[in-house]
């Protein structure tokens, strides 16, 4: 939507965003690849960073830079405010109650780790069941099925339709009393599907499974409330998000996380050490052993105030017009056959020519400076459902624009020329 | 644009659309998988031998233009050959795309030479590897799958 006068809602102004200005703020979109103006649309894979984002961490490291929770001194009690007053902004940009139940990580991947290890450590027994969809990244199938193994459980997986969507059916059928822990993605990585999370969770808990919402792609699209989901965890990756890699949280409940044990064990996260016994700090101190990613965490910092300045709700706006756009101007050609169609879908546009490998495809895009993914995505399994190898996609951010959608385009005219 | 119609010249555009000697074969004597996990290409290779000489090979799978030619291209280039031969056709064909320069005399590898412009494309130089790799482990007896990681 290219709305042309500013509307009021609710008293917001919804002026569409200045997209020129935003692309100003990310350095990296003014440079070239082969010589060409980069475009970038592998937003999915990792999004770009703008000028705050990296100066934050540089007036960090150049001025506060010590570690945290330890000194007495000037420059760690500043390090410490920096990154505890990052984890109250956490938990207010995905509407968490208790700051203690923002647990910083390296990213989604190891949020899932932890909550497999600490938490299916403890709970699940020989014969239980965790429930994970179709549609997972792999990060959202392995570290269940490491645990699965150990504990002597199964994992199980719910089927998706022809459009790429959870059958809901048959996802409720699969939850039973063995099921111990339901592990779904907001969005799919692979093909844009923005699940049902707030109906998948109800459906879960009240069969007295615990929920975790994997958040890798939501959180620089959609705005995020997991006491409205209910969700008991939620992973954020800062990467994702206009943020530094390495970087991440995971939400989960308090009760839940204070009767978890740690995951690892190290500098931080303990009260008091002795060879009889050692008495473990309280959450989220409990899950952060050894010196943290304190610059990583004033990113993710800024990341957000750079989300919250923008506003998801334009943000999406914007994201959705461009799906949409490409939607129509990519998969309004004959050659292309889109795969993920989902009813409720995030700016992911994951496609297939007939007769030309995705990775020939990428490989002509990037004569053109045109950055895509090709292949698999790290979900195998959602490839085998549609029996393909792999898929072109192209994931939109903020920045991107309907000009290089059309880039996109002719980037594909270019394929047909050579491959045609 | 003319470093990619290296990469995408005639003979490999063809032989990535009609690979030759695509087809399984229930009589090999030696028969390997091999796959690139990064991009989930995936073939087969099957050798039927005769003494020391390759009788027989074929291929079987589903990948990008680069590796499908590459597949195609070395199953007509090894009929016939000797174990040895074969050996220092692999070895020859590897050392162009990964370590040779452009300057290198490579006109006895033949139409195999159509895969030289590969060499800078770093990312595709497994895809045009994958094959070859797979058929050194036929040949001495891997049993394992050949990954490109």
């Amino acid at each position: 939507m290219q709305a042309d006068q500013p509307t009021m809602d609710h008293g917001v102004e919804t002026t569409p965003l200045d997209i020129a200005r935003i692309r100003r703020e990310f350095p990296i979109l003014r440079r070239k690849v082969h010589g060409k103006p980069l475009v970038y649309l592998d937003n999915a894979a990792t999004t770009q960073r703008p000028h705050d984002v990296v100066e934050g961490i540089a007036r960090y490291s150049f001025r506060d830079n010590a570690n945290v929770h330890r000194g007495v001194h000037e420059l760690s009690q500043t390090a410490t405010a920096h990154y505890e007053g990052v984890r109250e902004k956490v938990r207010d940009f995905v509407g968490a109650e208790k700051t203690e139940e923002i647990v910083y990580v390296r990213g989604t991947t190891e949020a899932i780790n932890l909550v497999a290890a600490s938490y299916g450590g403890r709970h699940l027994n020989e014969g239980d069941e965790v429930l994970v969809t179709q549609l997972e990244h792999h990060s959202n199938i392995v570290p269940w099925q490491l645990i699965c193994e150990s504990r002597g459980a199964k994992l199980v997986a719910a089927p998706i339709n022809d459009d790429g969507e959870v059958i809901l059916d048959e996802f409720e059928r699969l939850i039973g009393p063995k099921t111990k822990i339901v592990a779904f993605s907001h969005i799919s990585n692979a093909l844009g599907t923005i699940n049902p999370v707030e109906r998948m969770t109800e459906i879960a808990k009240s069969r007295g499974a615990v929920v975790l919402v994997d958040g890798a792609q939501a959180t620089a699209h959609t705005k995020v409330d997991v006491r409205k989901i209910g969700c008991d965890f939620y992973t954020v990756s800062a990467h994702k998000m206009y943020g530094p890699m390495g970087i991440g949280a995971l939400y989960g409940r308090k009760e839940l996380l204070d009767a978890m044990p740690p995951y690892q064990g190290g500098g931080d996260m303990i009260r008091m050490v002795s060879f009889e016994k050692t008495l473990y700090s309280s959450v989220p101190h409990k899950f952060e052993a050894g010196t943290p990613n304190v610059e990583g965490v004033v990113g993710l910092g800024s990341a957000i105030d750079f989300i919250t300045s923008l506003g998801l709700d334009r943000m999406a706006e914007h994201e959705h017009d461009l799906l949409a756009y490409a939607t129509e101007v990519i998969g309004g050609r004959p050659e292309v056959r889109i795969v993920g169609t989902a009813r409720e879908k995030a700016s992911i546009l994951s496609f297939l020519i007939d007769g030309v490998h995705p990775h020939d495809i990428g490989t002509i895009l990037d004569g053109e400076g045109i950055a895509i993914r090709a292949g698999h995505h790290c979900a195998q399994p959602v490839m085998d459902r549609f029996g393909v190898p792999a898929t072109i996609r192209a994931s939109f951010a903020v920045y991107n624009t309907r000009e290089e959608v059309d880039a996109l385009a002719r980037g594909l005219d270019k394929v047909m020329e050579i491959f045609g | 644009m003319s470093e990619l119609r290296e990469l995408y010249q005639e003979l490999v555009l063809d032989h990535g659309k009609h690979p030759r000697n695509f087809h399984g074969m229930e009589d090999a004597d030696r028969q390997s998988v091999g796959y690139n996990p990064l991009c989930g290409d995936k073939l087969t290779l099957y050798l039927k031998l005769e003494g020391d000489t390759v009788k027989d090979v074929s291929f079987q799978g589903a990948g990008c233009a680069i590796s499908t030619a590459s597949a195609s291209l070395l199953t007509e280039t090894l009929k016939g050959r000797t174990r040895a031969e074969v050996d220092q056709v692999i070895r020859e064909f590897i050392h162009m795309l990964t370590e040779g320069s452009p300057d290198d005399d490579v006109e006895h590898l033949g139409k195999l030479v159509v895969f030289q412009g590969v060499r800078e494309f770093p990312v595709r130089v497994k895809c045009a590897t994958l094959a070859w790799r797979t058929l050194e482990a036929a040949l001495h007896g891997q049993d394992e799958p050949v990954t490109t990681e």
